[in-house]
């Protein structure tokens, strides 16, 4: 009887405690005939560490195993009898999250071992460069055209037509980067992929090369991911010995080298021509845009820089078809797309769902809704350059363009759920404090014009703003936009400029009545006993840090709101639920 | 030349530094990245050694230094905590635990305390996102923090 023990070894698996399960099945498992392997995340971060059973082919799921539960699991393995608790799939909640999914970018994720290069083969990876090989280059970019996919990044551009420049361009020297700078706050899909799949990317990078002529290649990858720099360096080093890169490809007579460059922190070189100059070893600063890359990029030669999650559906869409992947669409959107749902959702993950599907399905089906209790407000798509869509537009559908014209942007993939505990100037403030500090300086417009943004915002939420501030406010969004040469300018303003439109009162609110609606805004808020509800246990009192409550033991306490921090820590503390926010 | 360093064991490390790496100037951010690796933060002899043995002026050096975050030209604490707040985190309440670390540490983000212990760093997103409020304690991830939690955490880290 074989026996595989399976363990996720994703960075959220890790930080659950996935090693430690990990490093106990390791020390206990023995010379049986039980296998021990791991694979990383396979998106249903919720049930992290997750840990399968695989016994003669057939697969159970654990979830939340820690080294106790490992300990009945390796039992259960011995005996022939696994535990029936813990089993994901047979809890409702995990068949809903899966349910609508449709899995093509994150086809391996959770499901190989990325550190083995033959697990991927195994699954049919480099079949779709096998492919790509018998055919021209051309042929290849036809049948991407055809497929329909766009750049993941964000920015939405039709993947085969950027090909195209490129192999249209003049020079003998081309380059083929990777866009693995995943900067964005709350985003983790291509940290996933690189750290789940590598070999895809890889794959995707060379049917790229193949198609367009290019002979070098790098994947700019953030030094925050430490584990994905490591597997893709593992999996390049395994496709070398395997002549997947090389000189003289499968005796193809291509030739396709490929680097790891390694990110050092600036959100602005997600932007192309900034993360050109960042792999010249210079200050990531953008530049005026014609040249593209595509006639000038890397070392002044032709370049195409796609991202990660855009490479890993390439060699999905050589191996089945382009109709494969177009067969899910809406509007101008084929395929599929990978979203990291966090926030204030009950399930929280990695997922993959086909053009069209609703943010609503998302974040109710798939999510679960509310994981507080409180109502849902808001989600925020496309991070710092993206915008807050209200629960109103919820049911709008996962479209570039549907999504566009609510304000947002569709993005790499961050979706963050908020609910009516999130104030959304304070939101507006902390994605324009984000920007502010990631503007490179170039543009006058962002360096300043984003600071001007700023204090006001601040003035505001100090409960200081005017009437007029929310004018001046809407021009600085415009003109920044306007004037900025780059991306990050450009788009700098959409989360002012998303809540001024859909949550304006709440603006208003805190100009005017000098209230903040969703009790976050400190200046704006007091905090108060409710006396009936107070049983006088003194508990509030005493993690108070500046001494504001008083009162004596079994009588309500009061807060004297002249010492008062508003730190909460009295309503962390209250067992009785009897401190409020006013 | 010589004399532009203070010492010839800089010099050798340079030397060591930039054989490894390499000493073209597409290589300057993988350069500042081994010198921080070996050091803890751009030391400024070291960078001007490098600078020396590669013919790549300190000023360029600094200039790139000084634009990507990852660089630091103080010596790390004992101890390094990242405070998240990526959106999630954020959403979940990193703000109130950022006050709480630099009231328990007596010092603000970006700095590290006068005893050498302690770090604390504000970091964009560590892509836990599922764990929200997070903290990285010496690389090591701690997920759905609370203000009493952290600070027993770094009680602990204190002795």
């Amino acid at each position: 009887m074989k026996t595989d023990i399976i363990v996720g070894l994703g960075s959220c698996g890790i930080a659950s405690g996935a090693q430690e399960v990990y490093d106990f099945f390791e020390k206990n498992i023995g010379g049986s005939d039980v296998a021990l392997k791991k694979t990383s995340c396979i998106g249903i971060c919720f049930q992290e560490p997750i840990v399968e059973v695989v016994i003669n082919g057939v697969k159970t799921a654990f979830g939340k195993v820690d080294t106790a539960f490992a300990e009945k699991l390796l039992a259960g393995v011995r005996s022939g009898r696994l535990p029936e608790t813990n089993r994901i799939f047979d809890d409702e909640g995990t068949k809903s999250f899966v349910g609508p999914q449709v899995k093509i970018a994150l086809k391996n994720c959770g499901k190989i071992d990325p550190e083995n290069i033959d697990e991927y083969i195994a699954t049919g990876g480099y079949e779709g460069i096998k492919k790509a090989l018998a055919m021209t280059g051309d042929e290849v970019i036809a049948l991407l055209k055809e497929s329909g996919l766009k750049g993941r990044g964000g920015a939405g551009f039709l993947t085969g037509q950027k090909w195209a420049f490129l192999k249209g361009a003049k020079g003998d020297k081309k380059y083929l980067v990777c866009n693995a700078d995943e900067g964005d706050p709350g985003a983790f899909m291509d940290r996933a992929i690189l750290e789940g799949d590598p070999h895809s990317v890889i794959e995707g990078m060379l049917i790229g090369a193949w198609a367009t002529g290019a002979d070098e290649g790098y994947i700019y990858c953030r030094a925050e991911y430490p584990l994905a720099l490591k597997r893709l360096k593992i999996a390049i080093e395994a496709a070398e010995k395997r002549n997947l890169l090389g000189d003289n490809i499968l005796g193809s007579g291509k030739n396709f080298v490929l680097h790891v460059k390694e990110g050092a922190g600036a959100f602005v070189c997600g932007e192309e021509t900034a993360l050109i100059a960042s792999i010249e070893g210079k200050r990531g600063m953008p530049h005026l845009r014609p040249p593209f890359p595509a006639e000038s990029g890397v070392n002044s030669k032709p370049t195409n820089i796609n991202n990660v999650e855009t490479y890993a559906n390439v060699p999905r869409i050589l191996t089945s078809g382009a109709a494969s992947f177009n067969k899910y669409s809406y509007g101008q959107s084929f395929g599929t797309k990978v979203f990291a749902l966090a926030g204030k959702v009950k399930r929280v993950g990695l997922v993959e769902v086909p053009m069209g599907l609703t943010i609503r399905e998302i974040v109710e089906k798939i999510g679960g809704g509310s994981s507080t209790g409180l109502p849902l407000k808001a989600v925020q798509m496309g991070g710092p350059a993206g915008g807050c869509i209200p629960e109103s537009l919820f049911d709008t559908p996962i479209d570039y363009a549907s999504i566009g014209a609510t304000g947002a942007i569709m993005g790499s993939g961050g979706m963050i759920v908020m609910d009516s505990s999130s104030c959304m100037v304070d939101v507006a403030k902390y994605f324009l404090q984000f920007t502010q500090a990631e503007s490179c300086g170039k543009c006058t417009f962002c360096r300043i014009g984003t600071k001007r943004m700023m204090e006001i915002l601040e003035r505001i939420t100090q409960g200081e703003g005017t009437m007029e501030d929310l004018a001046l406010l809407e021009e600085l969004a415009d003109v920044v936009g306007k004037s900025s040469l780059c991306g990050l300018g450009q788009l700098a303003p959409n989360p002012v400029k998303t809540t001024l439109r859909y949550f304006r009162d709440e603006y208003i609110a805190h100009i005017k009545d000098k209230k903040c609606p969703a009790g976050v805004c400190k200046p704006l808020i007091t905090i108060e006993i409710e006396k009936e509800k107070c049983k006088g246990c003194t508990a509030c009192s005493k993690v108070c840090p500046v001494q504001a409550i008083s009162g004596s033991v079994k009588q309500p306490h009061v807060i004297d709101p002249a010492k008062c921090i508003r730190c909460k820590m009295c309503i962390e503390k209250c067992k009785f639920g009897a401190i409020r926010v006013i | 030349m010589k004399d532009k360093c203070c010492c010839n064991g800089v010099l050798d490390e340079a030397k060591e530094v930039v054989a490894h790496i390499g000493g073209t100037k597409d290589r300057i951010i993988p350069l500042l990245q081994e010198i921080q690796r070996r050091r803890g933060y751009l030391a400024e002899d070291l960078v001007n050694g490098v600078a020396e043995v590669t013919g790549i002026k300190p000023a360029e050096f600094f200039s790139v230094g000084t634009f990507y975050s990852q660089f630091r030209f103080t010596p790390l604490g004992k101890n390094i905590v990242k405070m998240c707040k990526g959106t999630a985190c954020f959403v979940a309440g990193a703000d109130p635990l950022i006050d709480a670390a630099e009231s328990y540490l007596g010092i603000k983000s970006g700095e590290t305390t006068p005893d050498g212990m302690f770090t604390l760093e504000i970091v964009s997103c560590l892509g836990c996102c599922s764990l929200a409020p997070v903290v990285m304690i010496n690389g090591k991830v701690y997920g759905k923090m609370t203000r009493a939690r952290l600070t027993q955490l770094l009680e602990e880290y204190r002795k």
